[in-house]
């Protein structure tokens, strides 16, 4: 049997033991892990490593290249170079092995429109060759845990939005996955059914559960994310938790100025000073500081006159922001 | 546990289940209308007149019933690999949840192509039934012809499956079906012996699987001697079986796990 190993494999000091090692070992691990198609690199050569029991989100902006390494670490898309390592084996290898411990949410949906919402989770969990005296149970569980449970019977076209991403999410958990690959499992669902879904991933994370998320909602990331890696053009160009994030690359508050019309223009040097950064934006001036109530208090006493001032707590947005730029992505 | 492809089979099974009302007019329908309007109305004519000696002696809607029976299963065969195909690999993803899980390539490939095996011998043996209701064959010699059937079937299914896994548009789909299924089952020897064909046209209809399946039914429905022994007919048509087989799983893998 063909197996990857690393070259220096830290001596387990407690002794073997399969807990030690499920414990010890991340469970995704990612050395210069690249991919390509064609001349386009869609990641180039990133580390990462993610532990049992982390909520870990990958942010980004479209086109930073989420997908194409989630679609790796789901055993899915063929590594281009470098070292990818998923429950310590080779997707490469043992692709069908490493499926069989995943549970994995894609960005649209792929349900079967013209079968039930039972038929669906049903034949999904015989891909995995569990019995139908296993599954039938388990999936009445996973309809109630997804609040699906009065609609086993119907028909999956009419369910809305929020319906069926539950009902990928209830799919996807049909054979308890170890690990549980989620691509933006939001987008394009009201608040009321993104709040649903996050109760139902946070009871996922509580119960043990290794969620892999990608988004670009930051609320979301904040939300859902023990650590993430924020990707732009194919790299990993942060990493941490969200707190981490924040204090490394922000401020602890943001200062958001917006002045009358043709008073911002005019402001010239009058700011300086008053934050650690600052940012003019075409509609208003952003002042990141540590202390938003001595800021402005000073630009009261500079008699600036702004039309409003609004002091926040700095978000993962404002790193985002930073670090992927605010020019459009398409 | 089920072998990997076979959990694909029964997952096709499954929808089937849910949609199969749909598939039998198709299906069935349209054979009966070819027996009655070709095997009865038009053989009246064809019995009576000079056709009966270039059949020698046989009645036209025996003639016909064989080789509408091939026809037919190419039809099925090659519409099972077509839309269902664009569905799982484009429409509704169904492809990308499968291989989501245990299952590969390979085995959705297997699983597709035994499965529409599966749909090919129900086909048949209806077909058969209702050929051997309209006297045309007797329902004995009539079911010997349904391996041959399902052969011809699959000898469609799994290049049609290769051609769809690389068709981006499925505008392509029906220039499928206009341009290759429908000329084959009107020149291929299904309604008349290819030898009345020109004789360059001829050639061409030799070459179609069709034709060879349509000799091969003929053959094991009349008993007559098929222009090529069996086992050569038998081997084109499973080349084709075997070289559309490996081209799917090249093509799906190209395409589902880029």
């Amino acid at each position: 049997m063909k197996s990857t190993h690393r070259a220096a494999e830290p001596v387990d000091e407690a002794g073997p033991g399969p807990q030690n090692e499920s414990n010890d070992r991340a469970l995704v691990e990612a050395r210069g892990l690249t991919k390509r198609f064609g001349e386009f690199v869609a990641v180039d050569a990133i580390n990462f490593s993610i532990r049992r029991g982390e909520a870990f989100g990958f942010l980004g902006p479209n086109g930073a290249g989420k997908t194409s390494t989630m679609r790796m670490i789901a055993a899915v898309s063929p590594v281009t170079e470098g070292r990818l390592e998923v429950f310590g084996t080779d997707p490469a290898t043992h692709g069908a092995e490493i499926r069989a411990r995943l549970g994995v949410v894609p960005q649209s949906d792929t349900l079967d429109t013209e079968l039930t919402v039972f038929e669906n989770v049903y034949i999904y969990g015989r891909y995995f060759g569990l019995p139908g005296e296993v599954l039938r149970p388990r999936i009445s569980e996973l309809l109630e845990f997804v609040q699906l449970a009065e609609r086993g019977d119907s028909k999956v076209e009419p369910l809305s939005g929020g319906m069926k991403r539950r009902l990928t999410i209830a799919r996807a958990l049909v054979n308890e996955p170890d690990l549980l690959v989620l691509d933006e499992p939001t987008t394009g669902l009201d608040p009321q059914a993104r709040h649903a879904l996050w109760d139902r991933l946070y009871r996922l994370k509580q119960r043990g559960v290794t969620l892999i998320i990608t988004t670009h909602y930051m609320d979301e990331a904040e939300q859902l994310c023990d650590r993430l890696v924020v990707m732009d053009q194919a790299k990993i160009v942060a990493e941490g938790s969200p707190t981490d994030l924040i204090a490394r690359y922000s401020t602890r508050e943001v200062v958001e100025l917006r002045f009358p019309v043709g008073v911002q223009e005019r402001i010239g040097d009058r700011l300086d000073g008053l934050a650690t950064r600052s940012e003019v934006l075409p509609d208003r001036v952003l002042l990141y500081t540590d202390d938003g109530d001595r800021t402005t208090a000073e630009i009261t006493r500079r008699e600036l006159a702004p039309e409003s001032t609004v002091v926040r707590r700095s978000t993962l947005e404002d790193v985002f922001l930073r670090l992927t730029g605010r020019t459009l992505v398409d | 546990m089920l072998p990997v492809p076979l959990r694909v089979v029964e997952a096709n099974a499954r929808t089937y289940r849910r949609t199969w009302k749909g598939s039998v007019v198709t299906t069935f329908l349209s054979p009966v209308l070819f027996l009655a309007a070709m095997g009865l109305g038009l053989g009246s004519l064809v019995d009576r007149e000079t056709g009966a000696r270039a059949l020698e002696g046989l009645a036209y809607i025996s003639f016909l019933a064989p080789g509408l029976l091939a026809a037919t299963t190419m039809q099925t065969g090659a519409s099972e690999s077509s839309w269902p195909v664009m569905a799982g690999i484009k429409w509704i993803k169904t492809f990308d949840a499968a291989l989501a899980t245990p299952v590969g390539v390979p085995d959705l490939v297997a699983g597709h192509l035994v499965w529409v095996a599966v749909r090919l011998l129900m086909t048949s043996v209806v077909l058969v039934v209702v050929i051997a209701s309209f006297g045309a064959v007797s329902l004995a010699d009539a079911l010997l012809a349904v391996p041959a059937a399902v052969l011809t079937g699959m000898a469609f299914a799994a290049p049609v499956t290769a051609y769809t896994a690389s068709t981006e548009q499925e505008t392509r789909l029906s220039s499928l079906f206009r341009f290759a299924i429908i000329p084959m089952f009107l020149f291929s020897g299904t309604f008349f012996p290819a030898s009345q064909l020109p004789d360059w046209l001829e050639s061409v209809a030799y070459a179609t699987p069709l034709w060879h399946g349509v000799e091969l039914c003929r053959g094991a429905a009349l008993g007559t001697d098929a222009t090529l022994p069996v086992a050569a007919h038998a081997s084109y048509l499973l080349a084709w079986v075997a070289v559309g087989w490996s081209l799917s799983v090249r093509s799906l893998r190209r395409r589902l796990l880029p």
